[in-house]
């Protein structure tokens, strides 16, 4: 028995120094295993003195070859593992894999930008119909029928009575027509006017924002301003009121912002004047108030409204209205954020 | 409005320069949008006396000159001349060796209008010359500038012109235009007055009025009866009959005043009448009173089909949208737009009726458009004339009439008014005003605003009663007298306040707005640019899409006054938009990209025409060029049923602009929500397109109205899932979805079905393909075990029986 024994160790151990992978050790330990237990079946055949010694050296020669097993196992893991990492090597040098990522358009950067400076200041976002009625558009902003604004603006009809929105200010009258103060809205979205030259666009985007409250002045859209001026472009940003008109509003002022190009010294962008005319406003108009049910008695109010366009142009250094329609691919690439 | 500085003077003693000027102009709400120097092209022009003359030794038509400069340029300059009015004593501009000049080469003005010429001491055949004696042209003037500007020689200057002086001064050209912008409210500042009372209260400096004094006399000439019929659209009509009317010269710094305006001198009455217009801003019209059959003027609504032939020798029919002034047979104006050739003042005419009147500004407005006939007056008119000017302008013309000695007014007049002409007056409060501005003007400050401004204040506590002048038409509450205040007090003193009297509201955006946004980043991510496009489109379009006559999309809102037909229609879908940017990107060599836009379309009411159409928002993708396919596009789609947590399911599409083969409808809860495919090849070969264009749209409203944003938690079952993949070998025409669909409804552990591999060819039989799934068994949360692999092979067992017997597959 004992030849047996270490005529398999020998067997064994010789195929262990060659074994050069874990699968060839692993099936090397399969075989093992299947060939003590052939040895082990022999101990039937010895007799009862002879079996617990027999049964210890096969335990020692069991135990003692494990251990080389997994002594080798080691061994071979190692030179596994080397011969991987040899394998696996590559030029690290080679370029990155990267997701083509797309871009939203500037006007949908700056929309939300708005959005975001605004809604902090409690504005909530509303959106009304593109195509409006005569009268939210024009007549309940207290621009009648034979009034000249209407010539300020060249609007597409529809119908007699129905147009493409030349303004997002419609939104005011929807919104308080149905809502009562206090009331801060956004209102963000296309706008048509039958205008296209090299500085103008049929459809272009406004950004209408309006607060009527207890108390509104002055002072307090001049502070709003500020305030959105500083956060859309500079900390150093100034506001500049002058005197304006519009139908909806009284007083009405044209908002004029320092140069974010030159800080206010004149430049190219502003025209020398230190200046850009970036939004008209005012205090809604007590007739605008009245139409939609608000008494312009206990309430005041202000409106602002922006071109976005015309942000986007002035904080991408865009200079043709024209290259934001034209969706081309070049042009869309550069608003990866 | 364009206004001279040298005119404004007439009115108000200006003491600041024009730059000035322009500042505190621009400060009280009237923008100078350009500030011109009538003199900018003429530099070192000065005048100079001829003090001997000599001919040109070389040359029979030129001579030499020796010209008395003054003392700063030179007393004794040898100058040559080419002209033949060149005369011994002769005053005339001199330009110096340096100086410049109007351009009067044709050629080179048909390169640049705006062309100077330099003029350089130089050699004439030999005799030195040390500048240039001009012409008129040559400064750039005519006769109503300067008499004699336009004669074809050197300008011959008066005798009392001063040696040496700016010959910029001595022509009229030291003067600045203000071309102001005048907002559409205070129509009031349409006119060289108006910009005047503008200028006095800014400068706090008093107004001086024009003249508007005259006496009548008798006449003995009929009555010509004034009759208006429609009170509406004329509410003022004021008539005066001037006789002997004499023809002549207007003087001269009446034709400079127009002159500056850009008007040339016809008549001394037609020079006043359009003299009182720049003025006053009072269009005026003169007749010829002894053409006005039956002494008679009446204003009324035209008949239909009533013809007339305006001065410019045009026939308009007319209809009774058009107000007319007849005479007593027929119509001699276009009320507010122009006069009859018929009673147009003649060199002949001996005895004139002059009309000022006010007619409804959009009635002329409409007129002049509908007509296509517009004039200086119709546009005056259709920012708005006020019914208290109407006098002051008849007025004014008839002391222009006597001052210039060229017609006798008589006593023989009209006014028929219906509009209320007693000034209007107004009470307010001093607080509400303060409050609304948010600052507190001293109530000195308010009186001497109001007061500059001719609004005759009065204060009493807090009350402030004004009365508001009869051209300030524009003024009717409390907060235009606080615009009022606050643009002559100053917007400086305006100190920022943040809403300090408001309650706190709630902002930000709508569940759908932020929904919106999240689709917008999620495209980005998935590669995709965002597009604007213009919400309109050409009816050709629908064509291009071989949309059938009977299409849906094609029954679109049509803009009634289009830009041109190209953009005449609005959108019922974004498919052909986004075609055009794949287009122009393709041809501009942009050959591969991938592209959204989110945007309404419009279709008309199915109630009635004049309902507002329904808005729908709607989503569009454009795929084209380099390795992208349908699944590339149908990808993004997917991308989308994950974000609205909707499911959705494909079936094969018919659209007319798709290829037939290559599209799918996008069905969601049974509707269909969009469709997405590769354009038709007909359409891209018709285009010439080299490259592939993908484009699907989905209705957003639609997924909005089914997406389940709320996120909801599922307990995670005790054991894994496990996977199983089965290649299986099924006829060519099978769909994947249709495999999915017995793959999914054998085994109800089966969770999902994704196919990862298609193979054809090898050993896979003709007509057959091998389409391999990745099978997920998920357990129930009751499950006490793990799947082993022997329950899994029964499941799959079934499932193969299963596909066999429904599709015919069998396991490769």
């Amino acid at each position: 028995m004992k030849e047996k024994i270490e005529a398999l160790r020998i067997e064994i151990e010789s195929a262990m120094e060659n074994t050069q992978t874990s699968r060839a050790l692993y099936e090397l330990k399969l075989k093992f295993q299947a060939e003590l237990k052939v040895v082990m079946s022999g101990m039937r055949d010895l007799s009862k003195e002879e079996r617990p010694a027999f049964g210890k050296l096969v335990n020692e020669f069991k135990q003692g070859m494990e251990e080389k097993f997994e002594a080798r196992a080691v061994v071979v893991k190692q030179k596994e593992m080397e011969e991987k990492y040899a394998s696996e090597r590559i030029d690290i040098t080679m370029p990155g894999k990267t997701v083509k990522k797309g871009a939203l358009h500037p006007i949908t950067l700056v929309k939300n930008e708005l959005i975001d400076i605004f809604s902090g200041m409690g504005f909530k976002v509303f959106e009304g119909p593109e195509i409006e009625t005569d009268y939210y558009n024009f007549t309940a902003l207290n621009t009648p029928k034979d009034h000249p604004a209407r010539d300020m603006q060249d609007t597409f009809y529809i119908a007699e009575n129905l147009l493409l929105r030349t303004q997002t200010s419609a939104g005011q009258i929807r919104v308080m027509e149905k809502t009562k103060p206090p009331i801060k809205i956004l209102s963000p979205g296309r706008v048509f006017r039958s205008d296209d030259d090299a500085t103008h666009s049929p459809m272009f985007h406004q950004m209408e924002g309006l607060v009527v409250d207890k108390g509104i002045t002055l002072c307090d859209l001049q502070g709003m301003l500020g305030e959105f001026a500083k956060r859309m472009f500079t900390s150093s940003t100034k506001v500049r009121l002058r005197p304006s008109y519009f139908p909806f509003t009284e007083p009405s002022v044209e908002v004029d912002l320092s140069c974010s190009e030159c800080g206010g010294k004149g430049c190219r962008l502003c025209k020398g004047t230190g200046w850009i005319e970036v939004l008209g406003a005012g205090m809604v108009n007590r007739h605008v108030l009245e139409n939609c049910g608000v008494d312009p008695d206990e309430y005041t109010g202000f409106a602002f409204g922006m071109g976005i366009e015309r942000i986007a142009m002035l904080k991408y250094g865009i200079n043709n209205i024209k290259t934001l329609f034209e969706n081309d691919t070049r042009f869309l690439k550069q608003f990866e954020e | 409005m364009k206004a001279p500085f040298s005119w404004l003077k007439d009115y108000v003693d200006i003491d600041i320069s024009a730059d000035e000027l322009a500042e505190k102009l621009f400060s009280c709400g009237f923008e100078v949008e350009e500030l011109i120097y009538l003199g900018e092209k003429i530099n070192k022009v000065v005048v100079g006396e001829v003090k001997a003359l000599t001919p040109h030794p070389d040359s029979d038509h030129m001579q030499i000159c020796v010209v008395d400069c003054g003392e700063e340029y030179g007393r004794e300059l040898q100058i040559v001349t080419g002209a033949s009015n060149v005369y011994v004593g002769m005053k005339t501009p001199c330009a110096l060796d340096g100086s410049t000049v109007v351009e009067s080469d044709e050629r080179v003005l048909e390169k640049n209008p705006d062309a100077v010429k330099k003029i350089k001491k130089g050699k004439l055949r030999g005799v030195e010359s040390f500048g240039m004696l001009c012409s008129g042209e040559e400064l750039g003037i005519n006769d109503d500038f300067y008499k004699g500007a336009e004669f074809d020689g050197l300008l011959d200057l008066e005798k009392t012109a001063p040696v040496g002086e700016d010959i910029k001064k001595i022509v009229g050209l030291d003067d600045w235009i203000f071309d102001i912008s005048v907002t559409a409210n205070r129509p009031d500042c349409q006119c060289i007055l108006g910009i005047a009372r503008e200028v006095a209260a800014v400068l706090k400096k008093p107004l001086k009025q024009p003249n508007y004094s005259y006496t009548e006399r008798a006449t003995s000439a009929d009555k010509i009866i004034v009759e208006v019929q429609d009170s509406e659209l004329c509410p003022r009509y004021v008539g005066h009959y001037v006789e002997s009317v004499s023809g002549g010269e207007t003087p001269s710094w009446m034709r400079k005043r127009l002159a500056l305006s850009g008007i040339r001198s016809i008549s001394p009455i037609v020079d006043i009448t359009n003299f009182v217009l720049l003025e006053m801003g009072q269009p005026m019209h003169a007749f010829d009173a002894d053409e006005l059959a039956g002494r008679k003027i009446i204003v009324r609504r035209a008949k239909d089909g009533e013809k007339i032939v305006t001065l410019d020798e045009k026939e308009f029919t007319l209809n009774k949208e058009n107000l007319v002034i007849c005479d007593g047979d027929k119509p001699v104006a276009l009320a507010g737009v122009m006069g009859g050739l018929n009673s147009g003042v003649k060199d002949t005419t001996k005895n004139v009726y002059f009309e000022s009147a006010k007619f409804a500004r959009d009635n002329v407005r409409k007129t002049s458009r509908a007509l296509g006939q517009s004039s200086d007056s119709s546009s005056r008119f259709e920012k708005g004339v006020d019914a208290y000017t109407n006098g002051y302008g008849m007025a004014r013309a008839l002391h222009l009439i006597e001052e210039l000695g060229c017609g006798v007014v008589t006593d023989m007049k009209a006014d028929e008014c219906s509009a209320d002409l007693t000034p209007r007056k107004m009470k307010a409060s001093v607080s509400k005003i303060n409050a609304l501005l948010g600052i507190v003007v001293p109530d000195e400050e308010i009186l001497e605003i109001l007061k500059n401004l001719d609004f005759k204040p009065e204060l009493n506590g807090d009350t402030l009663t004004v009365e508001i002048p009869g051209y300030r038409d524009d003024v009717d509450g409390y907060p235009d007298l606080a615009e009022e205040i606050i643009r002559m007090y100053g917007y400086e003193h305006l100190t920022p306040t943040f809403l300090e009297k408001a309650s706190v509201t709630e902002g930000g955006l709508s569940l759908t707005q932020k929904k919106e946004l999240h689709l917008k980043r999620v495209l980005c991510g998935q590669g995709y640019l965002e597009a604007y496009n213009y919400s309109f489109y050409s009816p050709k379009d629908f064509d291009l899409m071989k949309l059938s006559a009977d299409a849906c999309e094609r029954n679109a809102v049509k803009i009634l006054n289009p830009i041109s037909e190209e953009l005449s229609v609005m959108r019922t879908f974004l498919a052909p938009s986004m075609l055009a940017n794949a287009v122009r990107n393709i041809r501009r060599g942009n050959d591969v990209g991938r592209e959204f836009e989110i945007a309404n379309v419009y279709y008309p009411s199915q109630t009635e025409d004049s309902a507002q159409p329904i808005e729908k928002r709607k989503l569009v993708l454009g795929v084209w060029g380099g390795k992208n396919d349908f699944f590339d596009l149908k990808g993004g789609v997917e991308k989308i049923s994950e974000l609205f947590h909707v499911d959705f399911t494909y079936e094969r599409a018919e659209k007319s602009y798709l290829h037939p083969g290559v599209s799918a409808k996008v069905i969601c809860n049974k509707k269909v929500v969009g469709e997405l495919g590769e354009l038709d090849p007909a359409i891209a070969l018709s285009l010439g397109l080299d490259k592939k264009v993908y484009l699907g749209e989905l209705d957003l409203d639609e997924l909005e109205r089914v997406l389940d944003d709320s996120v909801r938690y599922v307990n995670l079952p005790k054991f894994p899932a496990v996977e199983r993949d089965l290649a299986l070998i099924a006829d060519e025409q099978l769909t994947c979805a249709q495999i999915e669909e017995v793959l999914l409804h054998s085994c109800k552990y089966v969770t999902k079905a994704v196919l990862f591999d298609v193979y054809r060819g090898g050993q896979v039989p003709e007509g057959k393909k091998s389409m391999a799934f990745t099978l997920t068994f998920t357990p129930d949360m009751s499950a006490e075990k793990a799947f082993t692999p022997e329950v899994l092979d029964g499941f799959v067992k079934k499932i193969l029986n299963n596909l066999k017997f429904k599709l015919g597959i069998e396991l490769r």
